[in-house]
């Protein structure tokens, strides 16, 4: 168990080891970086739509925050300001999914996996590496021009501080992180469950309720309220927009999304001692 | 029945030679060593609304063999008889569930990240290449996973690209690849690393006849010339017989097989195949050492043993026959196996241990 958990080896002990490490992580992260780079028209279509939904949620925002003002504590321009980071960071949080884990999934479901389990690479850490590197492109190309058409087209209450503004970087990277320990989770149980559609789509659901994509969490009422501010998910939207608009006390968010990240990703190493016993009874 | 025995002891023999020098230098001896290794899988079958059975199922019983450093070594059997189990064990992904074994003197189940910068694995049917990147890409990858020198990685770059025709490809994204462009693309992966151990399982599988060529003379040199231990699994017979000197087939988990490939054909009593087309509709040929099996028009199909030359019966044919054309067809290598098995399950006396346990792995 113990020599399981300390997987990198022993050369990885030293300053070369992790000079290495280091390297071949910088590596599969520049790698993921240029995958999604390579797909433009998909980038420009993505972009496009993320726009038009901005638009159409915005209007909706402005018709209820006419009826209600000061809803969840936002101002109408904060509220604004929620829609659009919302779809700047739709895909880098990959709130709906279609990030590595479906393609972890397929490896399992077919055995490929066992081709990965080969090399002399930590699962976890390669395909975290491999995630931020997505998140990055996603975060630039994605979710840069939508947001900046949103602040062209409407009034954003926007920082004027470049403190903040790196504060609200901070969030977003443990955002990532929050992110992308919860769908290694339901990426490895998939050896478990052979398939891994169900699981997929739960984790679409919850994430796309609980992240607040639909609503602000600060507008949930009562007890559903409190739960879903408590939830990994918040770490996602809220935490960084939060963070964005000056509403957070900026420690007690970062150790929220810090918190959450190594909880998570303690259980997906854990769960990945244990898949990685189990990945021979699949494909021969 | 001799046969049986015979290959039996060949298992047992080479068991005995290097069990002696084992504590020594067993690193110069043999490189692959296993010792009664065992693999069991607990299975569970559902028998009814909330009630299952426990079911054991030995994928790999009591295998016993050792593989010399720079041996290209065949690893043959039918579907489910343990191939894919043993080579998991070897790369330390699976644990043996009893049973010695030491690939380089590494015992792989405890130390695979460590043996990992040792071995080499590629699969016909799966790919270690980045999906959606050039070709390049993934070598870049495999610089930094296995921490090759600069000079070093250079160099075996060089060198497959050229062996393997690799040159126009390099920036091609691995998605656009044919299949034995992706195939070659992943051996080259494997090696560049410089692994003591290649283990190949179905290399040569969906590729066109110039590929599989291709493929089996890079393989053969790489052996040649660095000496790389090669443990091989396919269903296509040339492959053992252009590359391989040694054989070894299993079957329901047990070793059933070890020694040249001659052997094999002798031991299944496996007939070829040749095919005559002659001038005109004419009764079966009547040649001794061969059987007319099948006839359709001017064409006859005759069997004969797959160890003799086919010479001696095509010169006959020719002199006596109005010969046109003629073609020799190598038997199946599920054939092979599949008489040699049958052959020794046959055997009168068979040796009462393993009739149990075989028994018992296939229920």
């Amino acid at each position: 168990m113990r020599a399981r958990l300390l997987r990198f080896g022993p050369d990885a002990l030293g300053k070369a080891g992790v000079v290495g490490s280091g390297r071949l992580y910088a590596a599969v992260a520049a790698g993921g970086f240029r995958r999604y780079a390579t797909y433009r028209a998909a980038t420009l279509a993505g972009v496009f739509t993320n726009t038009v939904f901005g638009v159409i949620l915005a209007y909706t925002y402005i018709a209820l925050w006419d009826e209600r003002p000061h809803l969840g504590g936002y101002d109408q321009s904060q509220a604004l300001t929620y829609v659009w980071l919302g779809q700047a960071l739709l895909t880098t949080m990959c709130v709906m999914g279609t990030g590595f884990e479906e393609e972890l999934i397929e490896r399992i479901r077919t055995g490929d996996i066992a081709i990965d389990l080969y090399r002399p690479a930590d699962l976890q850490l390669w395909w975290l590496a491999q995630d931020l590197g997505r998140a990055l492109f996603q975060l630039l190309g994605r979710g840069l021009i939508p947001f900046v058409l949103g602040a062209w087209l409407f009034d954003l209450s926007l920082p004027a501080s470049p403190l903040t503004w790196l504060a609200f970087l901070v969030a977003v990277a443990l955002g990532v992180l929050v992110s992308y320990s919860f769908r290694f989770l339901v990426a490895l149980a998939a050896f478990w469950l052979m398939d891994g559609a169900g699981i997929t789509q739960m984790a679409w659901l919850a994430g796309v309720f609980c992240s607040g994509m639909v609503l602000p969490l600060n507008v949930f009422p009562g007890v559903l309220g409190e739960v879903v501010r408590a939830l990994p998910w918040a770490a996602l939207i809220q935490a960084p927009a939060d963070v964005l608009m000056g509403e957070a006390d900026l420690l007690g968010t970062f150790a929220f999304q810090a918190g959450w990240a190594v909880a998570l990703l303690g259980a997906g190493r854990l769960l990945q001692v244990v898949a990685t016993r189990r990945v021979v009874v699949q494909g021969g | 029945m001799d046969s049986h025995s015979h290959s039996h002891s060949q298992v047992d023999g080479s068991f005995d030679e290097s069990h002696d020098s084992f504590s020594n230098n067993s690193f110069n001896e043999s490189f692959i060593e296993l010792d009664g290794v065992e693999k069991v899988f607990d299975v569970r079958k559902k028998t009814g609304f909330m009630r299952s059975e426990r079911r054991e199922v030995r994928a790999v019983d009591s295998i016993s063999f050792r593989v010399a450093r720079g041996e290209m070594v065949g690893y043959i059997g039918p579907n489910g008889a343990g191939k894919s189990t043993t080579i998991k064990m070897l790369t330390g992904i699976l644990t043996p569930s009893g049973g010695r074994l030491r690939v380089a003197g590494i015992d792989p189940s405890r130390e695979r990240t460590r043996l990992a910068r040792r071995i080499g694995v590629v699969f016909g049917q799966r790919t270690t290449l980045w999906w959606d990147l050039p070709l390049i890409d993934s070598y870049k990858l495999m610089h930094r996973m296995y921490r090759i020198p600069d000079a070093r990685y250079r160099e075996n770059l060089d060198r497959c690209v050229e062996l393997l025709e690799l040159a126009d490809l390099l920036d091609v994204p691995v998605r656009q690849l044919s299949l034995g462009q992706r195939m070659r693309g992943d051996i080259a992966a494997a090696l560049l690393h410089d692994p003591e151990v290649l283990y190949l399982d179905e290399p040569t599988i969906g590729l066109d006849v110039i590929s599989k060529a291709r493929v089996r003379e890079f393989l053969r040199d790489l052996n040649a010339e660095r000496g790389t231990t090669v443990l091989l699994t396919t269903h296509d017979l040339q492959d053992i017989e252009q590359l391989c000197s040694r054989v070894m087939v299993i079957d329901h988990g047990r070793l059933m097989y070890d020694g040249p490939l001659t052997g094999l054909h002798e031991v299944g009593d496996s007939e070829r195949t040749l095919v005559v087309d002659l001038e005109r509709e004419l009764p079966p040929v009547e040649v001794p050492s061969a059987r007319v099996v099948r006839v359709e028009g001017p064409r006859q199909w005759l069997a004969f043993p797959a160890s003799e030359s086919a010479a001696p019966l095509v010169a006959r044919i020719a002199a006596e026959y109005p010969l046109v054309d003629l073609s020799v067809r190598e038997p199946d290598i599920e054939a092979v196996i599949a008489k040699m098995l049958h052959s020794m399950r046959d055997t009168p006396k068979p040796p009462p241990e393993q009739a149990e346990r075989s028994g018992r792995a296939a229920s």
